[in-house]
């Protein structure tokens, strides 16, 4: 099944590289992996997916940890979240079929983001399965290009855990009381 | 007052208690090592950088320290690869420092430039490239702390050239390394524990499983009195010998592919198995579907990535094992395992028949009676260091190591050519005691460079090249599972005598049973270092055996009662 990570890493160079390298060496397919800053500066949030069973999703999260830049992990499948993929798509648009188009862009909720003689862009957010909607019934116009973010994740109501006292310690300010998520049990 | 990066680094592994490291210097690394002739470090030049990787391995391995190997950019440091992937596996601190070129130049496919970062990035704990003499302090600083604690491992750190050259401030930190991600202290619950002590009490047919772990925490003491106090005999990983002494009653002795015969069916018919510091690797469980199948299984480890990868346990304690263990073992009642210990006994009724050792002198020089005469000589006092093969195994059957870190092996890699080096390293680290390199023909000439090394530095460490004139362990397989087709495994050797001599060392050819001792002895007594050449039985096999893939009790038997090899048929 496709597992969603939310994992924050220390914004330093190579990190990237260092995540990357863990899946491929650990023999796990991404599916789809997006980094950006978080709230906090120096920290960075990216939103894995893998296509794995529980085991493997373990596995994972256990190896993550291993890397010394990766500050927390929290596997959010399972937990109520929101999940958003932004795509672009140019498509080609004749004086004819523009209109049509442009009713399609509204009924998805997306938006027409450039117009040229013979082509539009559209521009649309949303669940990968809406998105691949949008594309599908845009395929009989011809797509010229398209380009998605793949998936960013977020867990709904409040924070999991604190990345509070991340925070702190990436300043450094944390002190050395256990957390929750110190006291990690891994029992089966 | 300002000092150069060089000086710096120097400084720095000063500071973490560094006094011996193993290099080789070349362009990027120059301005570090003419930076050296300032300090007051021991620098040991090896002869390839694969060798000054396994020395710092041996030296951690064998004083409880960190290891420090020291090479150039480049062909320098990719040399230095298979001795960090050795590390690696055997959980074993090392801290590399390589040299790059400057940083201007990186990225330009420069003279002697390699992404050694890159390179090594699947093969460290974590690494560094340091491209600012100001920022040199603290990566070692953190480098020795992240490759000693929690699960130890190898660190690099990579300096450009400009970066050692360049002069800066230093003010010295002594707080402790605070590295936000990086958590080595984790803890099991308090459920967890009353999860594993009762199963431990419950436990009618336990077994301990003793692994390198035992040695990292420094909970050999602990383990015993976990042992002792329940009654549960203790198997030994390979790289678990040594955690508890080899007579001690309660040692079982090795288990898995090459384990004993007793051990493997125990563990088959064990309702606990209890996991400490060790992984469950291939090697030691045989086929997963059938291994220990009514066991239950409590793993305790430092490394939480551990649980669950090979082998499915029912109660998995993250932390360090000595801390662990100190928690639980005032909650383990005492037990009476005489039953269990008796039906493990009768296990062991046949071997004895089988036992090489119980055979006559048939004229035939087999590698297990030079290890076992070595062991009697040497009284079992001594660090033996092994390559990879049959000696290797017959080492850990027939070499009874009373004292932990005793046997320096490279087992999770498999590393052919670790045996000479890391013995240098064991020297260095523990120049009292004796240490031994065992190893065979094959892997000898792998790295036998390093007696180059040996001389120069006038080390006394003894050799002992068990010498079949085959690659053995391939060979052995071949002789199983592909019906004796003997591709490119005989070996043509040099004389190892006379190699020996050339090195100015002393050589010493033994070619029958009753000259072991006398050679062990002439070596021990000379003041250099012996090569002692033990021409062997060259088809001789490693009993028992488990194949690949095989239940872990089906095991490949000595022939009995007549010692049949293929020279003998």
């Amino acid at each position: 099944m496709r597992h969603t990570f939310a994992v924050y890493v220390e914004n330093l160079p190579g990190v990237l590289n260092r995540v990357a390298s863990l899946f491929r060496r650990r023999a796990f397919n991404i599916e789809s992996l997006t980094v950006g800053h978080t709230e906090t500066s120096g920290v960075s949030r990216m939103t894995i997916v893998v296509d794995t069973d529980e085991h493997g999703a373990r596995r994972l999260e256990a190896n993550l940890y291993k890397l010394v830049n990766v500050l927390r992990v929290d596997d959010i499948t399972l937990r109520p979240s929101v999940e958003r993929d932004l795509a672009m798509i140019k498509v080609s648009a004749t004086p004819e079929t523009r209109t049509h188009i442009m009713q399609l862009v509204d009924v998805f909720r997306a938006r027409v983001i450039d117009v040229a003689p013979d082509s539009v862009i559209i521009e649309t957010t949303g669940t990968e399965d809406k998105i691949d909607g949008l594309v599908e019934v845009l395929k009989q116009y011809g797509v010229i290009e398209m380009v998605r973010t793949g998936c960013v994740a977020m867990a709904r109501g409040p924070r999991l855990g604190g990345l509070g006292d991340v925070a702190e310690r990436v300043g450094g300010l944390g002190d050395e009381t256990p957390t929750d998520d110190n006291n990690v049990s891994y029992s089966v | 007052m300002k000092r150069t990066g060089a000086q710096i680094l120097w400084e720095a592994l000063g500071r973490e208690g560094v006094s011996t490291v193993f290099g080789y210097p070349g362009g990027a690394i120059l301005p570090a090592y003419d930076a050296l002739l300032e300090f007051p470090v021991k620098h040991v030049l090896v002869r390839h950088e694969q060798g000054a990787t396994h020395m710092a391995d041996g030296y951690a391995r064998a004083g409880g320290g960190v290891g420090v190997a020291i090479a150039t950019s480049g062909p320098g440091a990719t040399n230095m690869v298979t001795g960090i992937a050795t590390a690696m596996m055997d959980s074993s601190p090392i801290v590399c420092i390589t040299g790059q070129v400057g940083s201007k130049l990186i990225g330009s496919d420069a003279f002697q430039e390699t992404d050694i970062t890159g390179v090594t990035l699947p093969i460290t704990k974590h690494n560094y490239l340091i491209t600012r003499a100001q920022d040199v302090a603290r990566a070692v600083k953190e480098a020795f702390y992240v490759a000693k604690s929690g699960r130890p491992g190898p660190v690099l750190i990579d300096i450009t050239k400009d970066a050692q050259q360049a002069s800066c401030e230093v003010e010295w930190d002594d707080s402790e390394v605070k590295l936000p991600g990086y958590r080595p202290d984790l803890r099991a619950t308090r459920e967890v524990y009353q999860q594993a002590i009762d199963m431990i009490n419950d436990a009618k047919r336990p077994i301990i499983f003793a692994g390198h772990g035992i040695m990292l925490s420094g909970a050999m003491d602990v383990v015993r009195a976990v042992a002792e106090h329940a009654n549960i005999p203790v198997a030994m990983t390979l790289l678990g010998i040594g955690s508890l002494p080899a007579q001690h009653p309660l040692n079982l002795g090795m288990m898995g592919m090459h384990g004993e015969a007793w051990v493997n069916s125990a563990i088959q018919e064990a309702d606990l198995l209890l996991g400490f510091g060790m992984r469950f690797d291939d090697r030691v469980t045989g086929n997963l579907a059938t291994y220990a199948p009514n066991a239950k299984k409590i793993h305790i480890d430092i490394d939480p990535a551990e649980f669950n990868k090979n082998v499915k346990v029912d109660v998995a304690l993250a932390g360090d094992l000595r801390s662990v263990l100190e928690e639980m073992l005032p909650h383990i009642s005492k037990g009476d395992r005489s039953a269990w210990l008796g039906t493990i006994d009768e296990m062991k009724g046949n071997v004895a028949v089988r036992d090489i050792q119980n055979l006559p002198d048939n004229g035939h020089l087999y590698a297990a009676h030079v290890i076992n005469d070595l062991w009697r000589v040497t009284e079992g006092n001594a660090i033996v260091v092994t390559d990879v093969g049959q000696h290797q195994m017959w080492e850990a059957q027939y070499y009874k190591h009373e004292h932990p870190r005793s046997l320096i092996t490279s087992g999770g890699l498999g590393t052919m050519g670790f045996a000479l080096p890391a013995a240098v390293g064991a020297k260095f680290a523990c120049p009292e005691k004796e240490v031994w390199a065992v190893v065979g023909d094959g892997g000898f000439q792998m790295t036998q460079a390093e007696l180059s090394t040996i001389a120069q530095e006038q080390l006394k460490v003894n050799i002992a090249i068990i010498n079949n004139g085959y690659l053995g362990m391939v060979r052995q397989w071949q002789e199983f599972f592909y019906e004796r087709r003997y591709a490119a495994t005989p070996l043509l050797n040099p004389d190892f005598v006379k190699l020996a001599e050339a090195h100015g060392l002393s050589g010493i050819a033994v070619t029958e049973r009753a000259g072991v001792v006398p050679g062990v002895e002439a070596a021990r007594e000379q003041a250099g270092a012996v090569v002692l050449d033990f021409k062997v039985e060259q088809e001789d096999s490693v009993f028992p055996m488990v194949p690949a893939g095989a239940d872990l009790d089906d095991m490949i038997r000595r022939p009995s009662p007549i010692v049949e090899t293929a020279a003998d048929t």
